[in-house]
């Protein structure tokens, strides 16, 4: 632990090859990103971003749109790759920029899209099925089965999301706050290390927003870090975590909701006077 | 507690028995009917009645395999009639070498058009067409291989929706050109044909025929039932999945495109047994077989029926074609392209689930009303 390498942005730079580019040593956390710049026709997106997350930490990151905040997970998930920067998983184990989105996800990172997408066609319980943590292959998928340990899992997760008596409705026909507490299981079905939530509130009711807190709260006691972007001041304060907020692609403030709510900067570019 | 559902799944739903069930009767009446009875009877069926029943079954094998990856995937492919084509000539190569020197100008390797041309030797890769396992083989490796390389570049690059359409159009164009040409080897312009014998069976005797037709309604069986069980497992599963939500299957760490290319494979191979079961019907494959509008017309037979129902499918070929053949016979036959044409903007305007899904709506929504079923879900929107 003494031994730790330098945190210098230089030390990037040192060959690094797919899953076995180590960084050990480096940093404790679950998730490490350090300088990343990401830049669209000449805009940054992500300005030398850089902040952690702790293994079974919850933290809310909020900041007015244009901050990066969605940018910020595509680059965790794969989908946009970083101009240059680190981002590192599974205590610096992991280089996320060399993968792509279907292995990061195998590794254990879930994410959640703003939109809720689910899957419409199939029932709530095949939208488990499908999530549950297993098989991946094509082949192999033509024959398999389910168990009982399957089943009993995917109980739990109904339990915890509370869509019971909706397990064989079709996804489509969910009400808005139902796909994305949908969504919320299908994440957790697939027992992700790292969970990021991408504004799982909007355009709910009070009593809908209040829940979801909860079950993001309880799925953060079973051991799951948790990512939150959320513009919803009441729900961020509920889910009573860390908070980063971000502006032009960096970090602007961190700390709890009322030392960032307390921020000049916060206030001048995002919470407004 | 436990709640979930554990019986496991039928296999055929209602429709698929009763799809089985006339496949079976059709495979054993018609035959009955066409070899059993006197010529003059009210019950005969016609030999060439036979042929044309046999070459609606081997279409409607056809537009299954196209009802898998369009209905379940969602992959327009507008190259289909080129898998087809692909086992046709696959059987075509092995029919020209039974010919042996019962051809015109008799030479007992090289067939006519090859002995026309000149050609001193057989070309290599008409090797081994002499030898009817070989060429079964060749009637579903031809169609598989050309749908994994071409699937495997297509999926990996995530060339979706109108873009693969578009290429998989190009796909056939450039084959049908290919085997446009002499040098080719395939028989250019004229294709293959002037069939003699199969397995050592007359190829225009009636009991030929009937057992082909029979042959036919036994693959679209098999066919279906294969059909049915992938798009009812976890892999069936995921398909339905990419096609409503692809970023969504690849976020939940499935490989999509190789989800894609198991079916696409699939599907093609099913195409080249269907080709490979018209030709010996037809007694000829062609170029023209390749040709772009053959493949569109797969598109509207599985529109007609009804995309993803399987059932629907088949249905929409013989469908289709039967009114193909009764038009295009009459007084009415110059206007038989404006029908179909017609055919397809109507049932996109006023029919877009086709017959088979419109029941099947109209079904659910009853079901539903009684709180047995969930309502069906309007069009599923693809997501972002």
């Amino acid at each position: 632990m003494s031994d730790i390498e330098t945190l210098a942005p230089e030390t990037a730079d040192a060959p690094a090859e797919g899953l076995g580019a180590a960084k050990t040593g480096l940093t404790e956390a679950l998730l490490y990103l350090n300088g990343v710049t990401v830049t669209f026709d000449g805009f940054r997106a992500l300005n030398e971003l850089s902040f952690t997350v702790d293994p079974g930490e919850m933290r809310a990151i909020i900041g007015p749109n244009g901050a990066g905040k969605t940018t910020m997970m595509d680059v965790i998930t794969g989908k946009t790759r970083p101009d240059k920067g680190d981002v590192y998983f599974n205590e610096g184990r992991t280089d996320l920029t060399k993968l792509d989105e279907t292995e990061i996800v195998t590794l254990g990172i879930g994410r959640k899209f703003q939109k809720p997408t689910v899957f419409e066609s199939h029932t709530v319980l095949d939208n488990l099925r499908l999530a549950l943590k297993g098989q991946r292959a094509a082949l192999a998928n033509i024959f398999r089965k389910e168990t009982a340990a399957e089943r009993e899992r995917i109980d739990e997760i109904f339990e915890t999301i509370k869509l019971t008596e909706h397990r064989d409705r079709l996804g489509g026909n969910l009400s808005h706050g139902q796909k994305q507490w949908l969504e919320i299981g299908m994440l957790l079905a697939q027992d992700p290390k790292l969970l990021l939530v991408d504004e799982p509130v909007a355009g709910m009711t009070d009593a809908e927003t209040a829940q979801t807190a909860e079950l993001l709260r309880e799925i953060n006691a079973n051991g799951h870090s948790v990512v939150v972007v959320e513009h919803d001041m009441t729900f961020v304060r509920d889910l009573g975590v860390r908070v980063l907020c971000l502006h032009e692609g960096s970090v602007l403030a961190e700390g709890t909701l009322d030392q960032v709510s307390a921020n000049e900067r916060v206030i001048e570019v995002y919470l407004g006077r | 507690m436990s709640t979930s559902d554990t019986r496991p799944p039928a296999l055929l739903g209602t429709s698929g028995l009763i799809f089985i069930a006339v496949l079976v009767a059709a495979a054993i009446l018609v035959p009955v009917l066409n070899l059993l009875t006197a010529p003059g009877s009210a019950l005969h069926v016609p030999t060439y009645v036979v042929s044309l029943l046999g070459k609606y079954l081997t279409y409607a094998l056809l537009a299954l395999s196209v009802d898998l990856i369009w209905g379940y995937v969602g992959i327009l492919s507008l190259g289909h009639g080129a898998f087809f084509a692909l086992g046709g000539y696959a059987m075509g190569m092995y029919l020209m070498r039974q010919i042996g020197t019962r051809g015109v100008y008799g030479d007992p390797i090289l067939p006519d058009f090859m002995v026309f041309l000149n050609w001193k030797e057989l070309p290599w890769f008409w090797y081994g067409f002499d030898m009817f396992p070989f060429a079964a083989v060749m009637v579903v490796l031809a169609p598989g291989i050309l749908a994994l390389v071409f699937g495997w570049f297509a999926f990996r690059s995530r060339v979706t929706g109108v873009y693969l359409s578009i290429i998989t159009q190009a796909m056939t164009f450039a084959l049908l050109l290919a085997f446009f040409r002499n040098d080719m080897g395939f028989g250019g312009n004229n294709g293959l044909t002037d069939f003699k014998d199969i397995l050592g069976f007359n190829i225009q005797a009636d009991g030929t025929r009937a057992t082909l037709f029979a042959l036919s309604a036994l693959a679209l069986a098999l066919g279906y039932v294969l059909c049915r069980y992938l798009v009812r497992s976890h892999f069936g599963k995921v398909l339905i999945a990419i096609r409503d939500a692809e970023t969504r299957v690849r976020f939940t760490g499935y490989r999509a495109e190789n989800y894609k290319l198991v079916a696409f494979v699939v599907s093609a191979a099913l195409a080249g047994i269907a080709g490979a079961l018209y030709v010996p019907q037809v007694g000829i494959i062609n170029p023209s077989e390749f040709s772009p509008a053959n493949s569109i017309e797969i598109i509207v037979w599985v529109a007609v029926g009804g995309r993803g129902t399987l059932v629907g499918a088949a249905l929409g070929a013989v469908l289709v074609n039967y009114a193909k053949t009764y038009f295009t016979s009459g007084f009415l036959a110059p206007y038989w392209l404006f029908m179909l044409g017609g055919l397809f903007v109507a049932v996109t305007l006023f029919l877009p689930k086709g017959i088979v899904g419109t029941f099947y709506e109209w079904r659910d929504r009853r079901k539903a009303a009684t709180g047995e079923a969930d309502e069906p879900v309007a069009e599923p929107r693809p997501a972002e």
